[in-house]
Order: C-alpha cells, then sequence, then structure tokens
C-alpha cells in the first residue's frame, strides 16, 4: 500500500509539474494542508508498548508522518518480549497489533541502533522533526542498605530478563539450588511476576516461551517457600487483582497469610472505599487468609505474604560473601504526603533466612547524554510528553522533543497505560505541527535518509524488521519442535546471525 | 449470508496475513483466538440459517451505536452471537483490543450509556472485572467489548469510548514504596 501510495503521489507530481511547472501550485493544488506539504520526520526512540503505540497514533494522527522506530535491541517489543512473563501469552498478542504498525509504508524500524553511542539526541534533532523518546527504564531503583551486593541479591528486573532471554542477562545465573526460601521485596505486579514463576509447576512453564536455559535451571530448583515482602499492608499491596487471582490459585501452593495483618484501620476501610481495585485486592487476600485447601502433600510448596515488614540489611553467610538472611524491621503506618500511608519502622527486628533475593522494588529509567533528566524521580521532565528543559518551575519546553511511557511518568502501569500515554504525547506533537512548530525557515530535515546515512558512515549494521521477521520465524521454528511458542534466541551474536 | 461468509473470511486472512508475516501462526495463543473468533460466527450461522423463512437480515441482526472519543456517533448493524469488539472492527471503529478478546486488557472498554441496557447484559466474571479494574476512565456501566455479544435485547443499544483527553498523572509522580 506504501508503495502504491509513493506511485500516486509520483504521478501526481509529474502531472503537475507539466500544467504548473513551479512547484508551489502543489499544496494547493493537491489540497494538502499548508502544514502537511512536506513529510513530517518522526523518529522514535525505544519500540516497547509506548513506542509502538506512538508511531501508531502518530500515523493515524498526521497523514504525512513517517515514523522510523529506533531500538538498542535487534528484537522489537520492549517488555512485551522481556518483561510480561512467559505464562502470560495473551499478555503479548497486542505485538500482532505492532507488527501492523511497522507493516505500515510510511514507518521503518532500526533495530541495533543505540541512541546515546550510536546516534545522539542532538544528531536526531537535527535529522528529524520531531523526537520522541521512549526508552523506558532499563535499570533499578536501589534499596541503599548495608549488604546488597552479596551473592544471591539481583533485582527484579535481572531475574525477569533472565528466564524471558534478554541477551544482556542471559548470564546471570541465578543460583536456584542451594536454599530452599526465596525472598521477595515488593508486592507489585512484577513481585508477583517472579514468585510465581518459582513456585509454578515446571511442567507448565514447559510450553511457554522461557528461555530453555531458565527453564533448565527452574525445573531442577530446590525453593520451597516464597517471601512477598511488602512495608506496609494488604490495602497498600501494589498489585492487581488477576495477578493476585493467579497465584493465590497456583496448583501445590500452600498461601500463607497473618489473620492479624488484615485487621484495617479506618484510614485503610476509606483506601478501599474510595478504590475498586484496592478493595477487590484486599477481598482476594482475606479470602486466601481464611481459605484452607484440601489436601496437603509431601512437596507442597509456601508462598507467605509479609506484611509491615522493611528490609534493613543483607546479612552474609559463613563465606562472607552470600545473602543468608535479610534483616527486617516491623513497620506501622503513619499518614503520609497527600494522604498517602507510609511505613514508618518500630525499631523491632526479625532475620528471614533465604539464599535468594529478588528487589522488585521498582524500575528506574537511565539518562542519555544531552537529555534534561529529574533524577529524584527518574524521568525527564515533560509537560504532557513535551520535554522540558529541566524539573525547575521556569523551563522551557525543548522544541521538537518529547518523551512517552515509562520514562515520562515513571515505571508503573500496564500495556494499556501507554496507550493513552501516547494519545496525549501525540496530541502535543500534532498540536505543535499545527501551530506551525516544525515548519521554520530553513527547517526541512532529511529524516529516515540522514539515520541511514550516520549509520553507515558510523559503520552500525543495524537490524531491519524483516530482520527482526527472520529472528522470529527461526525461533518459532526452533518452538515448533520442542511444543513452545517460540524458542528464543538469547545471545547478541546470535540474534545478529539470525537477522540476516 | 454469502457476504458475511466472506467477510468474515477476508478478515481471517487479514488477521492471519498481519500477524503472522511469518510462516507459522499456529502458536499456542493463536490458535486460541481463532476458535474465538469462529465461535460467534457458527452462531451467526447457525441461526441464519434457521430462520430463513423471517428475513434473517434484520432478525439477526441488531443495531448499535457508538459513540466516538470526539463525539461524533456512528451506528452499526451487528450479527446476533458476535462481539462489540468485532462488531467495532468490522466497522473502521477506533476501539482497541490489544489481546485480541481473549480478556488480558482493557482497551476495548466501552461504556453503556443506558443503565437500561447495562442490565440486560450478564454480569462480568471475575476475570472481567481484574481487567475492568485497569480501565481508563472506569464508570459504573463499564464493559469489555469483547464481553459484550450482540443479542436481540441490545438493539439500539449506545456504547460510548472512554475519551483519553483527560489529566494524566504526568506531575507530582512519586515512585510507590513497595
Amino acid at each position: 500500500m506504501g508503495r502504491e501510495r509513493l506511485l500516486l503521489l509520483h504521478h501526481a507530481t509529474r502531472r503537475l509539474l507539466l500544467l504548473l511547472p513551479r512547484s508551489r501550485g502543489f499544496s494547493s493544488s493537491a489540497g494538502a494542508a499548508a502544514s502537511s506539504r512536506e513529510p513530517l520526520h518522526v523518529c522514535v526512540v525505544g519500540s516497547g508498548p509506548a513506542g509502538f503505540y506512538t508511531a501508531d497514533k502518530m500515523l493515524k494522527g498526521h497523514e504525512e508522518a513517517q515514523v522510523d522506530i529506533i531500538d538498542r535491541l535487534p528484537t522489537p517489543f520492549g517488555l512485551v518480549r522481556s518483561g510480561v512473563a512467559p505464562d502470560h501469552p495473551e499478555t503479548k498478542i497486542v505485538v500482532n497489533q505492532f507488527s501492523r504498525v511497522a507493516a505500515n509504508g510510511r514507518c521503518s524500524f532500526y533495530g541495533n541502533v543505540t541512541v546515546g553511542s550510536d546516534v545522539s539526541i542532538s544528531e536526531l534533532q537535527k535529522i528529524y522533526d520531531v523526537v520522541v523518546l521512549a526508552y523506558g527504564a532499563e535499570s533499578d531503583r536501589s534499596l541503599g542498605i548495608p549488604g546488597e551486593d552479596l551473592r544471591g541479591i539481583h533485582s527484579a528486573r535481572e531475574f525477569v530478563w533472565w528466564y524471558n532471554g534478554h541477551p544482556d542477562m542471559c548470564n546471570l545465573a541465578p543460583d536456584l539450588q542451594s536454599t530452599d526460601s526465596a525472598v521477595v521485596l515488593g508486592q507489585g505486579n512484577v513481585a508477583l511476576d517472579v514468585a510465581r514463576i518459582l513456585l509454578r509447576c515446571t511442567s507448565e512453564l514447559a510450553a511457554t516461551d522461557i528461555a530453555d536455559y531458565a527453564f533448565d535451571a527452574l525445573r531442577g530448583n530446590t525453593i520451597r517457600k516464597v517471601y512477598l515482602v511488602g512495608r506496609r499492608g494488604p490495602v497498600q499491596a501494589a498489585c492487581t487483582a488477576k495477578e493476585l487471582r493467579e497465584i493465590l490459585g497456583l496448583k501445590n501452593v500452600r498461601v500463607c497469610i497473618k489473620e492479624a495483618d488484615l485487621v484495617t484501620s479506618t484510614a485503610d476501610e476509606e483506601e478501599i472505599r474510595n478504590s475498586r481495585i484496592k478493595r477487590r485486592v484486599y477481598e482476594l487476600l482475606s479470602k486466601a487468609a481464611t481459605a484452607h485447601k484440601g489436601y496437603i502433600s509431601n512437596d507442597q510448596k509456601e508462598l507467605h505474604f509479609v506484611f509491615f515488614r522493611r528490609p534493613t540489611r543483607f546479612l552474609p553467610a559463613e563465606d562472607g560473601s552470600t545473602v543468608d538472611a535479610v534483616q527486617l524491621e516491623k513497620t506501622c503506618l503513619k499518614d503520609g504526603v497527600a494522604g498517602k500511608p507510609v511505613a514508618v519502622g518500630t525499631g523491632e527486628f526479625e532475620d528471614l533466612k533465604c539464599g535468594l533475593v529478588l528487589k522488585s522494588i521498582g524500575y528506574k529509567s537511565l539518562p542519555v547524554e544531552g537529555l534534561p533528566f529529574d533524577n529524584y524521580r527518574g524521568v525527564v521532565p515533560n509537560l504532557k510528553g513535551r520535554v522540558l528543559s529541566s524539573e525547575s518551575e521556569n523551563a522551557t519546553v525543548e522544541s521538537g522533543l518529547y518523551v512517552v511511557g515509562w520514562l515520562k511518568r515513571g515505571p508503573t502501569g500496564i500495556v494499556a497505560t501507554n496507550l493513552h500515554c501516547a494519545e496525549e504525547t501525540v496530541a502535543g506533537i500534532l498540536e505543535d505541527d499545527k501551530k506551525g512548530l516544525f515548519m521554520g525557515p530553513g527547517s526541512k530535515k532529511q529524516g529516515r535518509r540522514g539515520l541511514l546515512e550516520i549509520l553507515e558512515q558510523k559503520n552500525i549494521r543495524f537490524v531491519p524488521f524483516d530482520g527482526w521477521e527472520k529472528i522470529d520465524s527461526k525461533e518459532k521454528m526452533a518452538g515448533q519442535l520442542k511444543n513452545k511458542p517460540r524458542e528464543k534466541i538469547t545471545t547478541w551474536d546470535e540474534l545478529l546471525m539470525a537477522a540476516n | 449470508m454469502l457476504s458475511r461468509i466472506s467477510q468474515f473470511g477476508a478478515r481471517l486472512l487479514r488477521e492471519n496475513r498481519a500477524a503472522a508475516y511469518l510462516p507459522n501462526s499456529r502458536s499456542s495463543y493463536y490458535r486460541g483466538q481463532f476458535s474465538r473468533h469462529f465461535a460467534p460466527a457458527k452462531n451467526t450461522l447457525f441461526s441464519t440459517t434457521s430462520n430463513h423463512d423471517e428475513d434473517p437480515q434484520d432478525k439477526d441482526k441488531i443495531s448499535v451505536t457508538f459513540v466516538n472519543k470526539d463525539g461524533t456517533e456512528q451506528t452499526i448493524s451487528v450479527p446476533v452471537g458476535m462481539s462489540i469488539l468485532e462488531a467495532a472492527h468490522e466497522n473502521d471503529i477506533e476501539l482497541e483490543g490489544a489481546c485480541e478478546g481473549s480478556l488480558a486488557c482493557s482497551t476495548c472498554h466501552v461504556i453503556v450509556m443506558d443503565v437500561k441496557y447495562y442490565n440486560k447484559l450478564e454480569d462480568p466474571t471475575d476475570e472481567e472485572n481484574d481487567m475492568l479494574d485497569l480501565a481508563f476512565g472506569l464508570t459504573e456501566t463499564s464493559r469489555l467489548g469483547c464481553q459484550v455479544i450482540a443479542k436481540p435485547e441490545l438493539d439500539g443499544m449506545r456504547v460510548a469510548l472512554p475519551a483519553a483527553t483527560r489529566n494524566f498523572a504526568v506531575d507530582g509522580y512519586v515512585p510507590k514504596p513497595h
């Protein structure tokens, strides 16, 4: 279709040139809006849900938009590939929609291109009218407590990337065979994901797209008890009902919740009244606390919800380098900012023995050179997606630079949150285009041609979308042999080879 | 009738092609997907043939009005047994459907504009409610479009697509303590 369009345009131009030798006549005769005489060159940095929804909305919202999506990985789709749990295939169906976007003749994908090192933001700004940053959050918040570097402690992100075959984490090799207890710090959906993967019968994981090495490691794992530790109570748990319902219903897992932790304060009750999701999460936890599962088998695993505890230090084993326990301080809730309850330590401590710790306390975005960054909030300062020069009140808008997704609003929400987030950012872009912001004198940009020139100059072998399609079909073929939806290719070299 | 079948076939093809740039579209979730698409179609086929004498065109279709985000309205006719999500897509209505009707997202959220019609729907399942928890701009009469299946009692129903242009929590965001 894209090619047809181009051809049509080509014919139209030729005809017009015959009729009206001066190209000035073009826009009026063609009836195009003044602002859309030239293509609008848009570059989206990052190909996760935020990036693809932005491309989608941009292509639909602007007929002359040419959208190039850059990703540092050879594979598109960000966390849909490396974040969404392997046992949630329905959540990954959205890639069908994203692939249709990529198939649009006005959209191109450039994988294996890293913004910052391969091409800088200012270079992109020189060649594109619009640069939208959608590169998400590829780092982690840290607890900042003693012992955080001990062996056996990982961020949940690392663990998730590992079992999802992210090429940067395929060598993590977490030790799952030296301990029977794992502690997950945090009670959000990512925490529930990693706990579920540890507890789920491996026979149920066999037919997922989990990385093969992760499947092997999980099959031999000795972990019998998983503790989900939260600083606050069941009313404040950050998970959603779907994920909670799922983990509470795991086969052969006994759920342990202290009934005393379910006692609610008046503030809690108000929170429950005001939030449907909190009410439903709380109800699920209450039900699970009192439910007694019919039979208890010998190899039953345990899932403990530990509320009102905050980690204060990690204690090493005798070898001095491996984690042996987490020291937890009891907490109670106090009124915090904007009525949000905060956990305050009570001075009572206890140790929780464990040989594996997964910190699921939040992802963190990383700054890129030449880009304003709010280090405190870990986002790019912005006003409805328009990048601001700083987080201060008298900041100015960085012309042509936008942000979307986790980099814009912090690392929360589900895939669909990015849809509305992208709508907001794209609305800003379209508004700015109408105002003629991308039409200044000498503002004609090279777009895609300019990017290709830079990549060629720097000798960067990018992976186009059909390169990814080759990876994709190889993975699916390999998966078919094992009755899996795909067998992920998990190293950089193999990915780049498969893309050729 | 024929056209309906061919339309459906075309849709399958379209999806197949778009989704499966890869030769193998038989991954597990696809299979689930196709069976989901087939189910309503079978109903349609069945009822059409059985009611052959009673002008099937009118009997087996209901009229549903979509109120778009910009306030414009579009009235379409929906075969009994088809989901509102599918009907919207067949008529190019801008209703998202990220998980293609597998109850794993909330993007096909619609607001039933009349409680009378809302009450004619079967209660949402826990699974649908789990997704509605996360829907943008949830109301008392919100449903997922993939779970609202056209039936004769729903003839004349009006549903709104939630408008996205509301305050986004961009400022004052504080990462949640765990």
